[in-house]
């Protein structure tokens, strides 16, 4: 039972990171490789505001998830814009590029030394028994926090115009332009809400352990669950979230704790021999890269 | 190679000659004077930076031919360098290994790793390719990590330096001259399998494979050969910066080195072996540059204590500096002063193009 607790938190980890490659990738077919670095800065934001909103979690947490909104927009228009048209190891590059900035940036505006955002919000993390498991309040937040950010995703490109937009733009970028549609503008959405996602990712890990160096790596670590259900599906990256996190939890405890490193990397491997375009993705895809 | 106008190739031998004009003749014998005479300045950190420079280009060289050349995109290089550098100091702890058996083992497991990082060329392309060399990255560390803890070398594996007979290989200057023959080495290998069949069918690939196919190119023989002799190259120089450091630890090899070697092939210019060496030159200097305009530079104090993380932002902003503005790299900027003086005073080439 306490497994299964494991693993639907961790998936919910994975899923919540792995939407935001999703976004990025279905509509502009880059991989954004700082994205674990964004997940960062988004929790370095709620630590940020944290200390000017004293008491009022919510607003310090609204607060930095529209910075993240923000930031998204911003380093598609200052950056990625410029790599429209580029190859795409270019635009791939680049991303990684912005990762070592953003990295070096953190550093320099907020210290090393590990952090705590949960406690500057001055909250506790108390942990519920289910059955005969236990999760940890801000496990259980995850838990919906994907849930319901994924409902909203759902519903956004089902039904809004926006979302309409996004997803013709992701199919055929000629015959949406043609049609009227701002690629820019839904670019710099998409870059946005992935951001979004990925800050809201960030403080929620941050608040479950804490703030340091190693939230990268997760980062990097959530992309083989959005490969393996297919780079440009949602509901993919849910089902890959799941297969990678189950994977994960089980191999932590019945093989090797160490193994948890490459887990991931191992599944992305035995998928891309498989099927490479993944459980629900276009095969199409891949020859267009 | 551009030239000025009045020159003309008249025999065939001339056509293949590595080095055809006088000019060139005059400065590739220079440079390497230069070179051989560098050791002998009196400054033991210049030669540890020029020990590191040549130790780097082997392996940007190596990156360059596959990712420049053969177009297949590689994020696992550091990967294969902590091959070359465990496969040695595996070796040489558990069987007391002397160097010349451990790095022709070092290349020979490059070349093996090369088959199985090139084999998912055969189905992947670009953005997916890359991200199986990425896994196999994790893979090989995880690997070395768990050895590392394994037998107890918890923070790393030492290695003596090599032996022959009496004579060790310690001093840098000595070493400045083995790494500088193994660099030149790496580099006429390249150049002459550049002028060969294989470098041509490697330039084939990228631009369309099913067109390259069809010239008679064996399109994914010539693929994971690219990969087996690139990663032999890198496990050569994983090897020695084994050796050279004297030291073997995973953490050496994190995911930041792979990123500095594709900076290195980007910042020199894809597809150019000068760009490599350029690279690699860049590349190794960039953090003693700033280490340097930190100190002679007023900058806040919380920066020079965070040496590594201004390190960092500097070089991703130099990354994205260059791909968005000057793509070509160095050598473009090269091309570009170089052309500035044969075109003048005119200021473009011709339209018909290139000689």
């Amino acid at each position: 039972m306490q497994l299964a607790v494991n693993i639907l938190v961790l998936a919910s980890i994975y899923a919540l990171i792995a939407c935001g490659y999703v976004l990025v990738y279905r509509v502009s077919r880059v991989l954004n490789l700082a994205h674990g670095e964004l997940m960062m800065l988004g929790a370095y934001a709620l630590f940020a505001t944290a200390s000017s909103f004293p008491g009022h979690p919510f607003a310090a947490v609204a607060a930095a998830a529209l910075l993240a909104l923000a930031v998204g927009g911003l380093v598609y228009w200052l950056l990625m814009r410029r790599m429209t048209g580029e190859a795409v190891l270019a635009a791939v590059l680049a991303t990684i590029g912005l990762g070592i900035l953003l990295r070096g940036a953190m550093v320099l505006a907020w210290g090393p030394q590990e952090r705590h955002p949960l406690q500057a919000l001055g909250m506790s993390n108390a942990s519920f028994a289910i059955g005969d498991a236990r999760i940890s309040s801000v496990g259980l937040l995850l838990f919906t926090a994907t849930a319901s950010v994924y409902l909203g995703l759902y519903a956004f490109l089902r039904y809004t115009a926006w979302g309409v937009r996004m997803r013709a733009a992701g199919q055929n970028p000629l015959l949406a332009a043609q049609r009227g549609i701002r690629l820019h503008a839904v670019y710099a959405l998409a870059w946005g809400l992935s951001t979004f996602t990925a800050g809201l990712a960030g403080m929620l890990i941050a608040s479950e352990s804490a703030l340091d160096q190693t939230m990268v790596v997760i980062g990097l670590k959530a992309f083989p669950a959005a490969l393996v259900g297919g780079l440009d599906s949602l509901a993919g990256a849910l089902v890959g979230a799941l297969i990678v996190g189950a994977a994960e939890v089980l191999s932590i405890h019945y093989i090797d704790p160490l193994l948890a490193e490459v887990v991931p990397f191992l599944v992305l491997l035995a998928m891309l021999i498989v099927r490479p375009w993944g459980l629900f993705g276009a095969r199409e895809e891949l020859d267009r890269v | 190679m551009p030239h000025a106008s009045g020159y003309f190739r008249t025999r065939y031998e001339r056509d293949l000659a590595l080095l055809d004009t006088r000019v060139q003749k005059t400065a590739s014998a220079l440079l390497a004077l230069a070179l051989l005479a560098f050791p002998w300045i009196d400054s033991p950190f210049l030669l540890d930076l020029a020990n590191q420079v040549l130790l780097a280009s082997i392996g940007a060289l190596a990156l360059m031919l596959l990712t420049g050349i053969a177009g297949q995109v590689s994020l696992g290089h550091a990967g294969l360098l902590a091959a070359g550098a465990f496969t040695s100091g595996i070796l040489f702890k558990e069987f007391g290994a002397p160097f010349w058996v451990t790095l022709p083992a070092s290349a020979l497991a490059g070349a093996m790793l090369g088959v199985v990082f090139g084999l998912p060329s055969l189905r992947l392309r670009g953005l997916y390719l890359a991200v199986s060399t990425l896994a196999l990255h994790f893979i090989v560390v995880y690997a070395g990590n768990e050895y590392e803890a394994r037998r107890g070398f918890s923070t790393g594996v030492v290695i003596d330096p090599p032996r022959l007979g009496e004579w060790a290989l310690t001093d840098a200057r000595a070493w400045y001259f083995v790494l500088l023959a193994f660099a030149a080495a790496a580099l006429l290998f390249s150049l002459n399998l550049l002028r060969s069949n294989t470098g041509r069918a490697w330039r084939a690939i990228p631009g369309r494979e099913a067109a390259a196919a069809a010239l008679g190119v064996h399109v994914s023989a010539y693929k994971v050969l690219a990969f087996v002799i690139s990663s032999t190259m890198t496990a050569i120089a994983g090897s020695l910066f084994a050796y050279y450091r004297g030291f073997v630890s995973a953490e050496a090899f994190s995911l930041f080195l792979t990123i500095q070697y594709v900076a290195m092939v980007i910042i020199g210019g894809l597809g150019s072996l000068l760009g490599a060496v350029l690279g690699a030159i860049f590349v190794t200097l960039f953090p003693y540059a700033i280490e340097w305009s930190m100190a002679v530079l007023p900058v806040p104090a919380q920066w020079s204590t965070h040496i590594f993380a201004v390190n960092y932002a500097a070089f991703g902003l130099v990354m994205i500096l260059f791909l968005v503005f000057e793509p070509q790299g160095l050598v473009g900027i090269w091309r570009r002063i170089q052309n500035y003086f044969l075109l003048w005073p005119f200021r473009r080439e011709p339209l018909s193009g290139r000689q």
